[in-house]
C-alpha cells in the first residue's frame, strides 16, 4: 500500500521522477509541461534528489543534452509539450537510432497554428513513426506508474529504446486527483540503476557513437531498431508483472471496459477514456450493451491482441484527438489495420473530438454509442464531435 | 611546454587519440589541427562532433579513426550534447559511479558554430558547463561544396552567393565569433592558426585547463573549396596571420592579448591570390572590393591593438 496524495498529473510525473532520482534531468519550460519541471526543480533545490538538473535555452538543446547525458552513461530524463516536441523533433528522431533509453513525459497539447495551449494529441501523433515507445495515461495515477514502468522497459538490454509517457495537457496535468504513491525504497529497488556498459564516460573502452552510416549499412541499423521494438511486448509484460508486486495492479497493453458482450465499442486515448467509461455506465444502466477500449501501449502497437479483444464487436467507433489531414485519423488507422485480418470485420466509424482542448461530454459519447448502435456508420468519412455547426 | 618533436610524438602512433586511416582530403588542415588540440589534454578527452567534415571523414561505419570516446548527434547541437555529457560526468562522479577526470571537447565547423549551432553554443557558455568548444573555421560549408556561412569573408565567392556579372560574392563582413563568445565572460577564448603548432597547443592547453567553458577558434584552410595546391595549406594559414586577416590572440579572463604582431603586415592580396573563391576579385572592376577588404582588416587590427592597450576587460 502506498500513500495517497492529492496532486496533479504534472506533480505525479514529478513524483515518479523524485523516486527515480535520475542522474540528469534536462528541460525547457513550456505550458502545460512547466509544472513538472518546476516541481522537480524544487526537489533539486531542497536536496530531496541529487540529480544534475540542466535548465537549457530551448527544447532542441533539451533533447540534445539529454542525449549527451544518456550516451555518457547517465539515466537522463526530460519533459515537453507540443511546440517543444516539434522543436526537438530532429533529436527525438535521432534518439532511437542511437539506442538511448531516455524516458520523457509528453504533456499533450495542440500544435500551432493557430496557437493554442490546450489539450489534443497532434503533438505526439507527429512522432509515432520515429521509433519511441509510446505509452498513454488516463489520469495522474497512470502517469506516475507508467513513468516507473517506462524506465525499466526502455533500459532493458533487449530494448534500449526511448519511451514517451503521455498525459493530457491541463485535463490531467493541472487537475488535482488522489494519487497513490508507493514506497520510495520499493520503487527505487524496482527502477534500479542504469548500467554503464555502453557509456562514453567509460574512457578505458572508447566508443564511437553516431557515425556516418552509408547505404551499405544504414538499412541494417534500422532493421535492428525494429527488432528491438518488437521485444517491447515481452519486456513490458515482464516489467509490468514486477511492478504489480509493488502496486497490486495489472499493466496490460490496453484496457477494456465492459466490452465482453458489447454491441458497440468506443476506442479512446488518455483522459477522455474516463469520460467514456461514465458514458458506458450510463448506457449500460439503460440496458444498452456498450463498452470501451483504451489503448495504453501505442508504440509498438499490439495489433494481434487488439484484434483478439475486438473480434466479437459488431461496430466500433474510434475517437481521435488529432487529425491526419487528407487521410484517416491516426488511432482510427491503427484499429482499421488491426482488424483487417478478422474473418468477420466490424463496422467502423471515425470521430474527431476535442481539438485545441474542446471539452468532450459524456452525453456526446452517449450520442456516439447511439449512432453506432443504429448502424448509421460511414467508414470512409470521419465525423466531428462538438464542432460548431 | 613540450617541444614540437614531443607534440609530434603525442599525435602519432597507436596511442594517439585520433589515428590514421581517416578520409580527409589530401592537404586538409583538420588533421594536424585536431591532433594538436587533442594532444594538449592531460586527461582523457570525450569528443562531441557536430555534423561536418571532421565527423564525415573520421567515422564512416564500420570504421572509426577515434581512439578516444567520440559521439556525433546532429549539426547544430555539439555544445548542447557536450553540456549533457558534462552533466552526466558531474552526476556520476558525485554518486561515486565513475572515477578519474576527463576533458570534454565539442567540435564544429564554422557552419555548425557561427550559424546553425550558435544558440546551443551561447546557451552552453552562459550555463558555464566545463568544456572546450573548438571551431575549425574554413569559412563556409566546405563539407558540402562551399556554401556561404556567417564566417565567410567579404568578397568570397560561394555557391550560394557566387560572384557574377552583378555580384562580387559575399557583400557582408564576417561575424566576430571570438568577441561574441568573450562577451559571455568565459574564462578563456583563443584564436589560433593551424600552422603555428606551439601556439595552438598552448591555447588548447589553456582551454582545457580553465575553470569553465572555453572556446578555441582555429582557421582551417580548405584545399578543396578554397581551391589551392594541397601542398600550400600551411602557407595559406601563415599568410592569413601575416596579413592580419586572422590575428593570433586570446582573451584570458576577459583580458585581450595579441600573441603575434606582424612587423610588416603583408597586403591582403598575398592571402587572396591563388584561391579560387577570390579569383574574381583580381578582374578589372573589382579593385574596390580588395581595397575595402584591406581597409576593414586594417581598421579591425587597429581596434584590436587599442583593446589590448587599454587593458579593459571583456
Amino acid at each position: 500500500m502506498g500513500v495517497k496524495k492529492a496532486i496533479t498529473g504534472a506533480q505525479a510525473a514529478a513524483e515518479a521522477m523524485r523516486q527515480i532520482n535520475p542522474d540528469v534531468v534536462v528541460a525547457y519550460p513550456i505550458t502545460p509541461q512547466t509544472p513538472i519541471v518546476e516541481q522537480f526543480a524544487e526537489y533539486v533545490a531542497d536536496g530531496i534528489v541529487d540529480t544534475e538538473m540542466v535548465p537549457v535555452e530551448s527544447e532542441h538543446s533539451a533533447m540534445s543534452a539529454t542525449v549527451g547525458a544518456e550516451a555518457a552513461g547517465a539515466r537522463a530524463m526530460s519533459a515537453t509539450s507540443s511546440q517543444g516536441l516539434a522543436l526537438m523533433w530532429e533529436i527525438v528522431a535521432a534518439t532511437p537510432g542511437l539506442r538511448l533509453p531516455i524516458v520523457m513525459s509528453l504533456v499533450n497539447r495542440a500544435l500551432s497554428a493557430p496557437i493554442n495551449i490546450h489539450c489534443d494529441h497532434s503533438d505526439v501523433m507527429g512522432v509515432t513513426t520515429v521509433g519511441w515507445i509510446q505509452i498513454f495515461s488516463e489520469n495522474a495515477q497512470e502517469v506516475y506508474e507508467n513513468l516507473l514502468l517506462a524506465i525499466r522497459v526502455a533500459e532493458d538490454p533487449r530494448v534500449q529504446l526511448p519511451a514517451m509517457v503521455n498525459q493530457d495537457g491541463f485535463i490531467t496535468s493541472h487537475a488535482v486527483e488522489p494519487v497513490e504513491i508507493f514506497d520510495d525504497a520499493l520503487v527505487r529497488k524496482f527502477v534500479g540503476v542504469r548500467s554503464l556498459d555502453r557509456a562514453l564516460l567509460d574512457v578505458e573502452h572508447p566508443k564511437s557513437v553516431g557515425p556516418l552510416v552509408l547505404p551499405d549499412y544504414y538499412f541494417e541499423f534500422k532493421r535492428a531498431q525494429e527488432e528491438a521494438m518488437s521485444k517491447v511486448f515481452e519486456v513490458y509484460r515482464e516489467v509490468g508483472t514486477e511492478l504489480s508486486a509493488i502496486t497490486g495492479k495489472q499493466y496490460p497493453f490496453f484496457e477494456t471496459y465492459r466490452t465482453d458482450d458489447a454491441e458497440a465499442v468506443v476506442v479512446v486515448l488518455n483522459s477522455a477514456a474516463g469520460t467514456a467509461k461514465a458514458a458506458v455506465d450510463a448506457m449500460r444502466a439503460q440496458g444498452k450493451k456498450v463498452g470501451m477500449l483504451k489503448p495504453i501501449l501505442f508504440r509498438p502497437f499490439p495489433y494481434a491482441e487488439i484484434r483478439d479483444a475486438l473480434k466479437d464487436a459488431p461496430v466500433i467507433g474510434v475517437l481521435d484527438r488529432s487529425m491526419d489531414f487528407g487521410a484517416y485519423a491516426p488511432v482510427y488507422t491503427e484499429f482499421r489495420n488491426a482488424l483487417w485480418e478478422l474473418d468477420k470485420r466490424p463496422a467502423m466509424q471515425s470521430y474527431i473530438y476535442g481539438l485545441g482542448g474542446r471539452d468532450i461530454m459524456t452525453t456526446e459519447i452517449e450520442a456516439v454509442f447511439e449512432e453506432l448502435l443504429s448502424g448509421k456508420v460511414d467508414p470512409e468519412h470521419q465525423r466531428y464531435i462538438g464542432l460548431r455547426g | 611546454m613540450p617541444t614540437l618533436q614531443e607534440i609530434a610524438l603525442k599525435t602519432s602512433g597507436a596511442d594517439a587519440r585520433i589515428v590514421s586511416g581517416h578520409r580527409m582530403c589530401s592537404g586538409c588542415s583538420i588533421g594536424p589541427l585536431i591532433k594538436t588540440v587533442l594532444a594538449a589534454s592531460d586527461k582523457p578527452v570525450i569528443v562531441l562532433s557536430a555534423t561536418g567534415c571532421l565527423e564525415v571523414v573520421t567515422t564512416i561505419y564500420p570504421f572509426t579513426a577515434w581512439n578516444t570516446p567520440w559521439m556525433h548527434v546532429t549539426f547544430e547541437n555539439a555544445a548542447s550534447v557536450a553540456a549533457g555529457v558534462e552533466a552526466a560526468y558531474k552526476a556520476l562522479k558525485r554518486r561515486g559511479r565513475i572515477e578519474g577526470d576527463v576533458n570534454i571537447l565539442a567540435v564544429g565547423g564554422d557552419g555548425g558554430t557561427y550559424d546553425i549551432g550558435f544558440q546551443a553554443l551561447s546557451g552552453a557558455l552562459e550555463r558555464r558547463h566545463k568544456f572546450m568548444y573548438l571551431v575549425y573555421d574554413n569559412e563556409g560549408y566546405m563539407n558540402t561544396g562551399n556554401q556561404r556561412s556567417g564566417a565567410t569573408p567579404f568578397g568570397a565567392s560561394t555557391t550560394t552567393v557566387p560572384a557574377g556579372k552583378v555580384s562580387f560574392g559575399k557583400p557582408q563582413w564576417r561575424k566576430n565569433l571570438v568577441e561574441i563568445v568573450a562577451a559571455h565572460r568565459i574564462p578563456y577564448v583563443g584564436q589560433a592558426a593551424v600552422h603555428n603548432t606551439l601556439d595552438l597547443y598552448k591555447k588548447a592547453q589553456k582551454g582545457f585547463n580553465a575553470d569553465g567553458p572555453t572556446v578555441l577558434a582555429v582557421l582551417q584552410p580548405c584545399t578543396t573549396n578554397w581551391s589551392f595546391d594541397p601542398a600550400l595549406t600551411m602557407l595559406y594559414s601563415k599568410l592569413a596571420v601575416e596579413t592580419n586577416f586572422w590575428p593570433l590572440y586570446e582573451v584570458e579572463n576577459g583580458v585581450v592579448h595579441i600573441n603575434t604582431k606582424p612587423s610588416n603586415r603583408k597586403p591582403i592580396e598575398d592571402f587572396l591570390k591563388g584561391q579560387t573563391r577570390f579569383r574574381h576579385l583580381f578582374k578589372p572592376g573589382n579593385e574596390h572590393v580588395i581595397a575595402e577588404m584591406q581597409t576593414m582588416i586594417d581598421d579591425e587590427w587597429a581596434r584590436l591593438l587599442k583593446i589590448e592597450e587599454s587593458g579593459i576587460q571583456f
